[in-house]
């Protein structure tokens, strides 16, 4: 604020006093539904996923191995040229402990997530999953990591067909 | 030929945790404020550049829409600029292409935000920027990107928990001079440290709060603002990029994004030597951590030196490069766009020797504000001078 101006405009309202009525509102709740076509890439991905296996794009130009897959290299702005599997091993990028849910609340059992650099693809390529089967306490970056997978009949061709990455016991 | 545009007015509303005024009532208090503040009525504006994030946390879609009234934008040309948190800072840059392109003398730049009416909670709306087929099943928040990069920063360059933490002393101290302020106060480290913890490493005192607020600044060309003003602010340099939203692909320790819109302002300002010529810098500080982040891709500190620089008070209202003396997002508040608007009209009162108890010791004559935003993704830079 500059030192010329004196007044500030602006009614600070406390969620009290909305209950008790002093200020109206109006609630609304949006339920709408959605459904979301994967793409070309995202549905063959998840197509593998099924099948328990991780596949990524190669781009022969730039020899990146892409994961998530793309049809098209933003890089070299053409066409991704084949499919390749990927392990479904990988390393720890970075990770985090979160105590609230999507909504901010607070958990009972905090979540372990992480980004994870997949075996296989280009250097840098990784995914966000979660992490289990490992004390919070015990995870580094750079930990070498494998995908746990739901049992084939649970499997609906999705993220979660993954159920988390837990630490590669050697 | 692009012609050279001034701040000539600038107005801010309080922010507020949540506020009474709607939308169109916030728009139109920081807008008059900025008429006022450059001696100006609505019909000497010809244009109107409005920012506002995303509709989701008003639940009021074609918010641009909706809220133009109130920026006296009927029957005027109208546009309103969209790159999440980065929005604030871009909005200003969308009037630069009004007035820098001959189009038009005035241009009227508004940000407003509302986060207050969604529940149970504004980190819902966030929810919705994640991919929707890879990420949002995992149950994502908003706040794992930030313990996730913060992580990735402190593990490449061995920082402390406790030297980012003095981010977050410095801001919400210095915000206690904000007539605006929402969270200005004083606290230590260890208030920080011992917070708690939402997303290891983030902890409650990393964070800015959801905020209601608007904020707006007027652009002149160089021949009206002369005739308005002998203390003009040149906008000299204005750039923004954009990342792919393919997060999980980047290096997360340093945003390439921010670099290559600073160095498209600064190749437009004529600066050669940022850290020398850039006398006082808002960043944009949603978590602490980022204001280090984003010094370090704007090429004010070193990779992994803004830390250092910030422990050793380099940063403080008296130090050699200060470092978000309005208190930031992390005391001001944080109206997402409104918020990245606060930092323009900050640099806007410094440069202008306007700031009262927060004006900057050293007699700053070059400035800049940068926010960031969308899915770690984007950069928006303005660089100001007196």
């Amino acid at each position: 604020m500059s030192q010329k101006i004196t007044s500030y405009p602006g009614h600070e309202i406390t969620p009290d006093e909305v209950k008790e009525g002093k200020y109206l509102h109006v609630i609304y709740k949006f339920e709408p539904r959605y459904s979301w076509a994967a793409g070309v890439a995202i549905s063959r991905f998840l197509t593998e996923l099924k099948d328990g296996k991780i596949v990524a794009r190669k781009c022969y130009k730039c020899q990146r191995i892409l994961v998530p897959p793309r049809m098209y290299c933003e890089q070299c702005f053409r066409p991704t040229d084949e499919w390749v599997r990927i392990k479904d091993t990988g390393t720890v990028n970075t990770f985090s402990i979160s105590h609230v849910g999507t909504d901010a609340r607070r958990l009972k059992t905090p979540i372990l997530i992480a980004v994870v650099d997949i075996d296989g693809a280009s250097p840098g390529m990784g995914i966000l999953h979660n992490l289990g089967e490992v004390e919070p306490s015990r995870i580094t970056i750079g930990m070498k990591v494998q995908a746990v997978w739901k049992r084939a009949e649970e499997r609906q061709g999705a993220i979660t067909d993954i159920r988390y990455f837990k630490p590669v016991e050697r | 030929m692009k012609r050279r545009v001034a701040i000539v007015g600038a107005g801010i509303t309080l922010f507020r945790r949540r506020m009474l005024e709607s939308p169109k009532e916030l728009s139109f208090e920081a807008s008059k404020m900025a008429l006022d503040s450059a001696g100006l009525t609505l019909k000497d504006i010809q244009s109107v550049v409005s920012g506002s994030a995303p509709d989701a946390f008003d639940g009021v879609h074609m918010k641009g829409e909706y809220y133009l009234d109130g920026m006296g934008a009927i029957g005027k040309p109208h546009q309103r600029v969209y790159v999440g948190g980065g929005t604030g800072v871009f909005t200003p840059v969308g009037g630069w292409w009004n007035v820098a392109s001959g189009l038009y003398d005035t241009c009227l730049c508004v940000a407003e935000e509302k986060m207050s009416p969604l529940h149970p909670h504004p980190q819902y709306a966030f929810w919705s920027i994640f991919d929707q087929i890879l990420e949002r099943p995992l149950g994502t928040t908003l706040l794992w990107i930030f313990s996730l990069e913060m992580r990735r920063y402190m593990h490449k360059y061995g920082i402390k928990e406790e030297e980012i933490a003095e981010v977050a002393v410095k801001n919400k101290g210095n915000a206690i001079d904000h007539p605006s302020a929402q969270l200005g106060a004083r606290i230590s480290v260890d208030d920080v440290m011992r917070s708690e913890p939402i997303c290891e490493p983030v902890k409650r005192l990393d964070v800015s709060p959801p905020s209601d607020g608007a904020a707006a600044v007027i652009l002149a060309s160089e021949k009206v603002a002369k005739k308005l003003t002998d203390q003009p602010v040149w906008l000299d340099g204005v750039g923004w990029t954009l990342d792919s939203t393919h997060w999980t692909n980047r290096d997360l320790a340093y945003p390439e994004y921010v670099e290559k819109a600073a160095k498209m302002a600064y190749k437009m300002a004529g600066i050669k030597n940022p850290r020398k010529e850039i006398e006082v810098a808002e960043p944009y500080d949603p978590f602490d951590y980022k204001e280090l982040h984003h010094l370090e891709g704007l090429q004010l500190a070193g990779k992994g030196e803004a830390p250092k620089m910030t422990v050793d008070g380099v940063t403080q209202r008296d130090g050699d490069l200060p470092v978000c003396p309005s208190g930031g997002l992390l005391g001001v508040g944080n109206p997402i766009a409104a918020a990245g608007m606060m930092k323009i009209c900050e640099i806007f009162w410094q440069l202008r020797g306007e700031a009262g108890k927060r004006q900057v010791k050293k007699d700053a004559r070059t400035g800049l504000a940068q926010a960031w935003g969308d899915l770690m993704q984007v950069g928006t830079v303005t660089v100001m001078r007196s």
